[in-house]
C-alpha cells in the first residue's frame, strides 16, 4: 500500500512538469484523467488501507467492554438487535428509546452507554483518529457501513422526528453566517462549479452529485492517512465555513446527514472508498 | 427490467416525501444551531448567528424578492467606507492576498492574518491554472476597463461589501466582517487596477 503514496507524488510532479508546455484547459483535462486514472487504480479493497478500520472495527464489535462488560452484539441499529446489514444505508433515522434521531456515530455512542456501561467522555472529547492516536469510532464505522456495501442509500422520513431533522437539516444547508457569510449552499448548489481545481458535487437537489458523495462516505483519507466519517466530514466542512466546531454527534451534524442522505436516496453505498 | 422498477419504488416514495416536508422554524433552527455549537473559542458566538442581510437571504435560498434585494443594498451600502485618498495598494502585496486562503478557521493559531483567497473562486492572472470557477473571471479586469479611478473605487466597495451592489451575493463582506484591513483590500484592488498587475497581462 505504501508505494501509492510516492506513485501521487510523481503525478503531480509529472502534471506540474507538463504544465508549461500545455495550454490551461488541455492541461486541466490531462490531470483530470491522470486523477481519474490514479482514483481507479486505488478503489481496489485490496490497496484500501480503509480495510484495516473495518477489521479493527470488526473485533471492537464483538468485544466485552464496559462496566458491563458485555459487546455490542446486542445494539440495534435500527433493523434488530445485531442486525448489520443495511443498517447504515437507511441511518440516520428515530429510535423509539432514545426519543430522537440518531446517526450511526451517535446510535453507537448510545449503546455503549447504554448496554455495554462504557465511560463515552473520553471518546466525545477525542472522537477523531489523529497521529499516534486511533479511533473506535471510525473503525465501527468503517465495519458496519461496510455492511451496506452494494445497497440503495434509503433514509426513512416517515416519523415526525425524521421529517423534522429532514427540515432542520433542509435549513442549516441554506443557513448563512460567520465571517464570510458561507452556507454548505455557498459551494455545493451549482453544477460542475471548482473550488481551486477541486470539483464540488452539487447537494441542494437530489441527484448523481449526491448519490455518489454519500454513497462513497466513510472514506479512507489518504491526505490524512485515516479513516474518516460523516462526522468528520461535516466538522470539517463547518472549518472551512470559519464556523466554530460542531459538538461531536450533536443534532446539526445528524439533520445535515439527514437530508444530504435524502438528496442521496437510491445512491449504492460502496464503503469504506479512499480518496485524497 | 423488474430490478429498476423494484429500485424506482424503493426511491420514488422518499423523493416525494422529501418535498413534501414543511420547512423548520427559523426559532427551532436557531436553537438546534446554539446547542451544538458549544465549544466556542472567546468572540466567537457571532458566528453562530446570521445579521439580518443573511437570515434574508438564508430563508429566501440567495433569491431576494426585488423590494428585499433593494433593502439590503440600501442598508449594506450604508457600511461600506473607502479609505482617504487612493484606493489603489501594492499589486504584489494583493497578488499575495488573492493567493492567501489562511485565517478564521477553528484550526489556524491565534492571531493568523488572514488571506483573502480570491483564487478559490475566480481566475485572475491567467497564467495561474489553480483557480476556481464559482465567482466571475477577473482576467484583465482592470484592463477591460480602461484602468478608470472610478471604477477601482466601484471594486474596492465591492470587497468590502459586494451585499450593496448584488443582494445575497455569495462573496464574503471583506471589508465589512473585519476580514481583510483596509491595506489589504487596497492591495487586491492594485492587483485588479494595476497597468503592471499580471491580472492585466493577457497570455501571449
Amino acid at each position: 500500500m505504501r508505494p501509492k503514496v510516492p506513485f501521487l507524488t510523481c503525478l503531480c510532479a509529472l502534471a506540474l512538469l507538463l504544465a508549461p508546455t500545455l495550454k490551461a484547459g488541455a492541461q486541466e483535462d490531462a490531470s483530470e484523467k491522470e486523477i481519474e486514472r490514479y482514483r481507479a487504480m486505488i478503489n481496489d479493497p485490496m490497496a484500501n488501507p480503509g480495510y484495516l478500520a473495518v477489521d479493527r472495527g470488526e473485533a471492537l464489535w464483538a468485544e466485552k467492554r464496559g462496566a458491563k462488560n458485555v459487546s455490542l452484539e446486542s445494539c440495534d441499529l435500527g433493523q434488530g438487535a445485531g442486525k448489520l446489514e443495511g443498517a447504515y444505508a437507511a441511518l440516520p433515522r428515530y429510535f423509539a428509546d432514545a426519543g430522537k434521531v440518531m446517526d450511526l456515530e451517535q446510535r453507537l455512542l448510545w449503546c455503549m452507554d447504554k448496554i455495554q456501561g462504557l465511560d463515552i467522555k473520553p471518546i466525545m472529547a477525542k472522537p477523531f483518529s489523529g497521529p499516534g492516536r486511533g479511533s473506535d469510532m471510525e473503525d465501527l464505522v468503517a465495519f458496519i457501513a461496510n455492511k451496506s456495501n452494494g445497497m440503495k442509500i434509503a433514509v426513512p422520513l416517515d416519523h415526525p422526528k425524521e421529517k423534522e431533522a429532514y427540515a432542520i437539516g433542509e435549513a442549516l444547508f441554506f443557513r448563512r453566517s460567520a465571517i464570510n457569510d458561507f452556507s454548505c449552499s455557498t459551494c455545493h448548489a451549482d453544477a460542475g462549479k471548482r473550488i481551486r481545481l477541486q470539483g464540488l458535487p452539487q447537494l441542494d437537489k437530489p441527484g448523481k452529485d449526491a448519490q455518489l458523495t454519500m454513497g462513497s462516505w466513510p472514506t479512507y483519507r489518504v491526505s490524512q492517512s485515516a479513516l474518516r466519517t460523516m462526522q468528520h466530514r461535516l466538522w470539517d466542512c463547518y472549518r472551512q465555513m470559519r464556523m466554530p466546531a460542531p459538538d461531536y454527534a450533536s443534532e446539526v451534524v445528524t439533520a445535515l446527514t439527514v437530508f444530504l442522505n435524502a438528496q442521496a436516496a437510491g445512491g449504492e453505498l460502496n464503503v469504506p472508498s479512499i480518496k485524497r | 427490467m423488474k430490478r429498476i422498477l423494484i429500485a424506482a419504488a424503493l426511491v420514488l416514495p422518499g423523493m416525494a416525501h422529501a418535498q413534501q416536508i414543511p420547512p423548520a422554524s427559523p426559532a427551532v433552527v436557531d436553537r438546534v444551531v446554539t446547542e451544538s455549537f458549544t465549544k466556542l473559542p472567546e468572540g466567537w458566538a457571532q458566528r453562530l448567528v446570521p445579521d439580518e442581510t443573511m437570515q434574508l437571504c438564508s430563508v429566501t435560498r440567495n433569491q431576494p424578492s426585488a423590494k428585499e434585494a433593494d433593502a439590503i443594498m440600501a442598508r449594506e451600502a450604508k457600511t461600506v467606507k473607502l479609505p482617504e485618498g487612493s484606493v489603489i495598494g501594492n499589486w504584489k502585496e494583493g497578488e499575495k492576498v488573492a493567493q492567501n486562503g489562511r485565517g478564521g478557521q477553528f484550526s489556524d493559531p491565534p492571531g493568523t492574518v488572514s488571506g483573502g483567497n480570491c483564487y478559490a473562486c475566480h481566475q485572475m492572472d491567467p497564467r495561474e491554472v489553480s483557480y476556481g470557477t464559482l465567482g466571475p473571471s477577473l482576467a484583465n479586469y482592470g484592463a477591460d476597463r480602461k484602468f478608470a479611478p472610478a471604477d477601482a473605487k466601484v471594486a474596492y466597495a465591492k470587497v468590502y461589501n459586494p451585499q450593496a451592489a448584488f443582494a445575497c451575493s455569495p462573496m464574503p463582506r471583506f471589508g465589512h466582517n473585519g476580514v481583510l484591513s483596509e491595506q489589504q483590500m487596497k492591495d487586491v484592488v492594485a492587483y485588479l487596477f494595476d497597468p503592471d498587475s499580471p491580472v492585466n497581462k493577457p497570455v501571449k
